[in-house]
């Protein structure tokens, strides 16, 4: 099975109006950025999208709530993003904002066949409204379900032909959870090698996860919050 | 004189025991790193996945692919790992962690907090501080003791969405420690030069003030 596309365009095809997206990323850190540009050429409009951030204004997933392609964001945190607040604020945009632990397993869950889970996260919150609780030990849970999408597009530093991937540092994030929970997994990466180019003890995500993978033409990799200290 | 937020930093970095690995919030409690004592090993957890994090990087050697929960960018200690928001999850919930110290709008005297939401007003999600307060054995909220219009953040009941319901251990502020036990703060330490009236005058839940409050040694 070839799982290598040498174009986004073609990584992308069959992504269409009203499907349910999960995005890997934090922030802008670890993004598919060449898959969300692509997105907003296809001008696919009413999505759902399963992604811990929101983007920024002008970048990210900020690019398709500008063109207002996204019906609802499954998010955990959803600051820095102006647009996205207004869309909330006025409900051109439905929000569904979970913990970001509870995202993550939710997502881990929907790719690993378990329908659903106990967490103590939210529990006498909102997020607990109309969910199940149970006492474990003595401690109250929330009962949370898996989640899982049409498509999830992730993004890795380096893949092999068979779709094995490394990431790199933090732009691990959201990333493997992601592309386990996709019916059909795209991974957009830094550097794509021939099989037997990643060493097999130190694969993140196992190619079965990974449908489809392309090397990404540009990797901008903003940065949101530039942090530094002087030499002295 | 009411602390600043390095003297509040300073002040919660005293609560750290070596081996200890720790969570640290937005804004005040990212400076507690800052402070750790001399000779103390203590790990800095982010919960966006990385274990061992250290100062931000020098001028020109920023790495957009290495940030800290806040987006910020960041270096890692020899020692530190990388993994996954699942993983990195496991590590909150399953108690792994020994401290988890952020931020609040508003505590109330049973230990609840609300840090997430204003309605109809902020909305910016509660990211993983659900996780966190739901799970720590060990939360302390970095924060002034009143908001920007003047009001007491330190309360009978939180007005505001919470985040967790009692789940806060202390609370430290530019003028106080407070400790919550029993469904009520105790006022464990003053800032240098703050009066108990003050504190009294500023905390709206219920305050147990022991006879003889000593100051803050920072």
């Amino acid at each position: 099975m070839n799982k290598v596309v040498n174009h986004v365009s073609d990584a992308l095809k069959g992504i269409e109006d009203g499907m349910t997206i999960m995005l890997g990323g934090f922030g802008l850190c670890g993004i598919p950025e060449n898959s969300i540009k692509e997105l907003v050429k296809m001008g696919t409009k009413n999505l759902t999208c399963v992604s811990n951030n929101a983007g920024v204004d002008d970048y990210g997933l900020g690019l398709l709530l500008h063109r207002k392609q996204i019906k609802k964001m499954i998010s955990s945190y959803v600051g820095e993003n102006e647009e996205f607040e207004r869309q909330m604020l006025s409900g051109e945009l439905e929000v569904d904002l979970i913990p970001q632990g509870s995202l993550a397993e939710r997502c881990r869950a929907g790719g690993a066949g378990i329908p659903a889970f106990f967490t103590p996260a939210g529990y006498g919150t909102e997020v607990a409204e109309g969910k199940e609780v149970r006492i474990f030990n003595g401690k109250p849970h929330i009962l949370e379900s898996a989640l899982t999408a049409d498509f999830a597009i992730v993004k890795a530093w380096k893949g092999d032909t068979e779709g094995n991937l490394v990431y790199k540092a933090t732009a691990m994030n959201f990333n493997p959870m992601m592309a386990m929970a996709g019916k059909i997994t795209i991974a957009e990466v830094e550097e794509l090698v021939p099989a037997g180019h990643l060493d097999p003890n130190f694969i993140h995500t196992p190619g079965i996860f990974v449908q489809r993978i392309f090397k990404g033409p540009l990797f901008e990799k903003r940065i949101e919050q530039r942090t530094v200290r002087k030499k002295t | 004189m009411a602390l600043d937020k390095i003297g509040i930093a300073k002040r919660i970095a005293q609560e750290l025991k070596d081996g200890w690995y720790v969570n640290l919030g937005i804004g005040i409690p990212t400076l507690v790193a800052n402070y750790v004592p001399e000779g103390m090993n203590v790990e800095f957890q982010s919960e966006n996945g990385v274990l061992g994090m250290g100062p931000f990087p020098f001028e020109g050697e920023e790495d957009a692919d290495l940030i800290n929960a806040g987006k910020q960018t960041i270096t890692v200690n020899p020692g530190a790992a990388f993994f996954d928001s699942a993983t990195s999850f496991a590590m909150i919930r399953g108690q792994h962690v020994q401290l988890t110290v952020l931020g609040a709008m508003e505590v109330s005297q049973n230990g609840d907090i609300a840090n997430w939401k204003i309605p109809g007003k902020m909305v910016k999600g509660m990211g993983g501080a659900m996780d966190l307060v739901a799970s720590a054995e060990n939360i302390i909220v970095a924060m002034m003791h009143s908001n920007k219009t003047g009001d007491s953040k330190i309360l009978s009941a939180c007005t505001l969405p919470l985040t967790g319901v009692a789940c806060v251990k202390k609370v430290v502020t530019e003028l106080a420690v407070l400790e919550i036990i029993n469904g009520a703060f105790h006022l464990i330490e003053r800032a240098p030069g703050v009066e108990v009236d003050e504190i009294i005058a500023k905390t709206a839940g219920k305050l147990i003030v022991p006879e003889l409050v000593p100051e803050m040694q920072i």
